[in-house]
């Protein structure tokens, strides 16, 4: 069942495992010898992770399409989670319920690998159709803002996130190392892993804010320190996944580690206009599923881009 | 029959409708009675409000609850009857009360006696959708008759977005279930209410919750 998968990614599937593993027995060792401090929120946060992993892995061994069905359900998560924040209005009910129906259509074009169409789907045709759609209905109250809400909601959720979906039905044979599956893994590990990294230099250095006026707790050393760690793990495992040269793999570590920060960022902008901590509490310890998938907002579609500009 | 097609009804259908299509964020779990019986009391803007209500207990202990329906609502044709008593397992309550009629907490009265969790939305009606409206008193008459048993408060906003009265296509938002505190028998049928209506409202205020016009 694993023959879509080149060793290569095979083995770094055994090495995600192998790093969660090492972090649960750091967070169950820092547990069992601080036992004045509460460390549930951590536990719980390491639980979600090996679940997280668990079904994310568990559906890249069974097919490429059981990622695609994955990544689309991601995105429904991700967009119920948004339309639930944000005001919408009573009469676009039927509205919001043709951009849920959009989700399996997009998808549909990824599995497909049908790039013209999934270029343009959301941009484009529900980009026009939604608005067409509440102007039948008549109601004009709110219609700019929920309009633009919403669109805004399709193009992080469904579109953005869905890059990463796009990534497995690349060409196999312009990767051989790791085919799609080992872009889209570089990708999605790349980007978590960053967030970590730059979460554990603020941590330890952390004194000079970035934006206080979005995220106070983001700092210049956390963002410096962990762009740098991000970079340095991008060069160190591009060649086992990825077709970059040493340079290329240098740039795509840039552009995780910073557009990881700016899609972090960009979701806290979301969340502290509407007034709220956390985007959900889908994710236990973690929050909402808005607050794990921020930084691939960005990354994805940044870092699909990029691999297709330089090799397909 | 009926039970093993009310567990495939729950399972197979109500527990991915609840989970997966709409998504519950349940607060304070731990709060919910263990066993029966007891007395769940909820704010009602929906038909998924009892559904959301029966899969917040583990399937086992699906044969002990009942929710508590309007018989002038849900036994107004065979098919609806049938399956409102048979597949939810619903306590019929005569919404009208007319003297001849007896006791028209009779048939929850008894559910209670043999140990049922029992559901009922003491506001009469789904009403407008995500507002709270005043909760009628039959459920103190019910309370007081029964002080020994648990009454939970249970608030419920969203559900109301997803499928509100008069609708028939469902909507997925995330909801919210607050499971309040019990609240035990004080003896005065007004100032039991009050409180009740206080507990509804404190956990009505725990939530932030998107404009929704």
């Amino acid at each position: 069942m694993m023959a879509h998968l080149t060793t290569n990614v095979r083995w770094a599937l055994v090495g995600v495992a192998g790093v969660l593993l090492l972090a649960t027995l750091v967070v169950w060792l820092i547990a069992a010898t601080h036992r004045d401090k509460d460390y549930s929120e951590l536990k719980l946060r390491t639980r979600s992770w090996w679940v997280m992993i668990g079904i994310f892995a568990g559906a890249m061994l069974l097919s490429p399409l059981a990622s695609v069905v994955f990544f689309a359900f991601v995105s429904f998560l991700a967009l119920k989670e948004y339309l639930s924040l944000i005001p919408t209005r009573r009469a676009d009910r039927r509205v919001l319920f043709w951009a849920y129906l959009a989700i399996p259509i997009h998808y549909y074009w990824v599995a497909t690998g049908w790039y013209g169409m999934f270029i343009i789907f959301i941009p484009v045709y529900m980009f026009l159709l939604l608005p067409l759609r509440m102007v039948i209905i008549g109601e004009t109250e709110g219609f700019l803002r929920a309009a633009g809400t919403l669109h805004w909601g399709m193009m992080t959720t469904v579109f953005s996130l869905s890059h990463m979906a796009f990534l497995l039905v690349l060409p196999a044979d312009k990767n051989p190392a790791g085919a799609g599956a080992g872009l889209m893994l570089y990708l999605v590990f790349l980007t978590q892993f960053n967030d970590v990294a730059q979460y554990t230099w603020g941590k330890l250095l952390g004194k000079h804010k970035v934006i206080p006026k979005v995220s106070p707790k983001k700092t210049w050393e956390g963002l410096i320190g962990g762009n740098l760690t991000t970079l340095g793990l991008a060069v160190l495992i591009a060649p086992y996944l990825t077709p970059f040269s040493l340079y290329e793999a240098a740039g795509a570590g840039l552009i995780i580690g910073v557009f990881g920060f700016i899609g972090d960022v960009t979701i806290s902008a979301l969340k502290r206009d509407l007034g709220v901590k956390d985007s959900g509490s889908l994710l236990p310890g973690h929050g909402g599923i808005l607050d794990r998938i921020d930084s691939l907002t960005y990354t994805a579609p940044l870092f699909f881009h990029y691999v297709y500009f330089l090799h397909y | 029959m009926h039970s093993f097609l009310r567990f495939l009804f729950f399972l197979v259908i109500v527990r991915p409708l609840a989970l997966i299509v709409i998504g519950l964020n349940v607060r304070h779990r731990a709060r919910l009675p263990k066993a029966g019986p007891a007395l769940i009391v909820a704010n009602h803007n929906s038909h998924l409000d009892t559904l959301v209500l029966i899969s917040l207990f583990p399937l086992h202990q699906l044969p002990h609850i009942r929710p508590v329906a309007a018989v002038d609502y849900f036994l107004r044709n065979r098919l609806l009857a049938w399956f409102a008593l048979n597949v939810i397992g619903i306590v019929p309550l005569q919404r009208e009360i007319k003297a001849s009629a007896g006791d028209p907490l009779a048939a929850a009265s008894a559910a209670l006696q043999q140990g049922a969790i029992l559901i009922l939305f003491p506001e009469g009606s789904r009403g407008e959708p995500e507002r709270l409206s005043r909760f009628k008193s039959g459920v103190a008459h019910l309370a007081k008759r029964h002080p020994q048993v648990p009454v939970v408060p249970i608030f419920l906003h969203g559900l109301g977005k997803s499928l509100p009265k008069g609708e028939a296509l469902l909507v997925p938002f995330f909801c919210d279930v607050f499971v309040g505190e019990t609240l035990p028998w004080n003896g005065d049928k007004q100032a039991w209410m009050s409180a009740l209506d206080g507990a509804m409202q404190a956990l009505a205020s725990e939530g932030k919750f998107a404009v929704w016009e």
